[in-house]
């Protein structure tokens, strides 16, 4: 310890320390500043990128997700519209179907009814065409017979006999 | 702890080598005389290797004629003594010359600047004699006791060479960083010398400052975390090159940075970091008393270990050093130096990972201490 202090040199330490203290200084000002500044300033960078990348890959991610959906959902609406088409042409066809069914049957019955009409007028026609011919048959034997006297006589003769017998 | 085994098994290998060659010493009287003046002069190598000169040497060596040549340069020497004294360090001749100054005369004594006559008289406390004082006063080398000059002794704000590297390591740590904090204006990326400083600086931020201040307050002490790790790990290593400087080996540095510590920790210290140290809560009145003083000499205790921390590991880690690459010259054999020469390069591998990592203990206890300061209260 002796030894120690009569080593020790104020002008040492006086300079040592103003030196130092003048180093700490300047370096401070013109090396450790703009050096942790700009290592920061990096690192900052660095960090933000990183941050960026991250963030663009969770988008991209989230796209994906999205785009993935969309085509899940185009594609259900899509079956569901083929499914919905499908149901609609077969109720079309049955609904067609049915009502052709029915305009049928509706048509056969008007046949059917006219072709009846049609069998009742003709037949009436006959009855009156077969009455007439009968009245002209009859006219015409009735003249036949009322040609000559003694036959109008005999007729009028069986008639008023018939009348008799009445 | 892989390098503390691994420095034992090399201390055990070179114990090994010197038994043989003390038995293939065959004249052991004349060699043992030779060696101990090696030794000592290693010694004296090694003390005055530890401290702090006011002139700048990269090696000396004496001439054929018994004078010493010195290959280096003088720095300024500042003194206060009434009035600001300044005139360069090769006036005083490395300790043998006497500097005069506006009427009055220094000299060197140890490495520390003494006031003295014109002739350089040092004089000594009551127990030395009188004739040895003018003998002393020029051959430093021959004074192995620890007397204590009792001449006048003036401030001295002498720009010595651990100033000088202090200022050195100032500009590069300034050009450096500045350098890597103008790329960032053009790239956001580093380039060059920044690839192997940005991971430095983020190291002492997400390793150090971060985990042990929080995350929301961590940024005020920045600044001083990074100057100190950078300025103690560079100066450390700067230690470690033949340029034979040893800053962080001085008392008078490491008590600079330590107080930096201390005052900003005691600047930054809340209302709840005062508590714990003056009422501590959640024990008994009484304990609180007692655990008062205890809790403030703790507040002195922490920066000072930091001092002593960072003082002992440099130094302890140079004499070994120092003392390892001196035993090759006092083995002088072919076993005996190569073997002294690979624990030299292996301990230097390891003072590399002490110079760094006293750099990281000093920064984190700091930032530790910090965090302390600005501890929110949970309780």
């Amino acid at each position: 310890m002796d030894k120690l202090i009569e080593q020790f040199s104020f002008g040492l330490f006086f300079w040592q320390l103003l030196l130092f203290v003048g180093l700490l200084l300047l370096l401070r000002k013109y090396a450790w500043k703009p050096i942790l500044g700009a290592v920061e300033k990096r690192e900052e960078g660095i960090k933000d990128a990183l941050e960026a990348a991250e963030a663009a890959k969770k988008e991209m991610q989230n796209v994906t997700a999205d785009s993935e959906k969309l085509l899940k959902e185009a594609k259900a609406e899509r079956d569901v519209l083929l499914k919905e088409a499908r149901e609609i042409k077969e109720s079309i066809i049955s609904e067609a179907k049915e009502q052709a069914q029915v305009e049928g049957d509706k048509m056969i019955k008007q046949a059917q009814a006219a072709i009846e009409a049609e069998k009742k007028a003709a037949v009436a026609d006959i009855k009156t065409q077969v009455a007439n011919l009968s009245v002209e048959i009859a006219e015409k034997i009735i003249k036949e017979e009322l040609s000559d006297n003694k036959k109008q006589q005999k007729l009028v003769e069986d008639m008023l006999g018939d009348i008799k017998l009445n | 702890m892989r390098y503390s085994l691994l420095s034992k098994k090399l201390t055990a290998v070179v114990f090994m080598a010197a038994g043989i060659l003390s038995a293939q010493d065959h004249g052991a009287q004349e060699v043992e005389t030779g060696a101990h003046d090696l030794k000592t002069e290693i010694k004296e190598y090694i003390g005055h290797h530890l401290l702090d000169s006011h002139d700048f040497n990269l090696y000396s060596y004496t001439t054929d004629a018994g004078e010493h040549k010195y290959i280096g340069f003088p720095l300024p020497v500042i003194l206060w003594d009434n009035g600001l004294k300044v005139f360069s360090s090769s006036k005083l001749k490395h300790g043998e010359g006497v500097a005069e100054a506006d009427g009055n005369y220094y000299t060197l004594y140890h490495n520390k600047i003494y006031k003295t006559d014109a002739e350089g008289t040092i004089n000594f406390g009551a127990h030395h004699g009188e004739e040895t004082h003018e003998e002393d006063a020029f051959g430093e080398n021959l004074v192995v006791d620890d007397a204590h000059p009792t001449n006048v002794k003036p401030l001295d704000f002498s720009i010595t060479k651990n100033v000088v590297f202090i200022m050195l390591v100032g500009l590069l740590m300034f050009f450096m960083f500045r350098g890597v904090a103008n790329n960032y204006k053009k790239n956001s990326l580093p380039k060059g010398i920044g690839r192997v400083l940005e991971p430095l600086v983020l190291f002492v931020r997400d390793e150090i400052a971060i985990p042990n201040i929080g995350e929301h307050k961590y940024k005020r002490y920045m600044s001083y975390l990074l100057t100190v790790f950078f300025f103690v790990w560079i100066i450390n290593l700067l230690g470690l090159t033949p340029l034979g400087v040893n800053v962080t080996n001085n008392i008078a540095v490491t008590f600079a940075l330590a107080l930096i510590t201390y005052l900003i920790t005691t600047f930054s210290g809340n209302k709840n970091y005062w508590k714990h140290i003056f009422w501590m809560p959640g024990v008994p009145a009484p304990m609180k008393i007692i655990l008062a003083p205890i809790e403030l000499l703790g507040t002195f205790i922490k920066p000072f270990s930091l001092m002593i921390r960072l003082y002992a590991n440099i130094t302890a880690g140079h004499v070994v050093l120092m003392s390892i690459i001196g035993l090759m010259f006092i083995f002088k054999n072919w076993i005996g130096s190569p073997l002294s020469f690979v624990l030299a390069f292996a301990l230097s591998l390891l003072e590399l990972l002490v110079a760094a990592l006293q750099a990281y203990i000093f920064t984190m206890l700091s930032a530790l201490y910090f965090g302390m300061a600005v501890e929110e209260d949970h309780h």
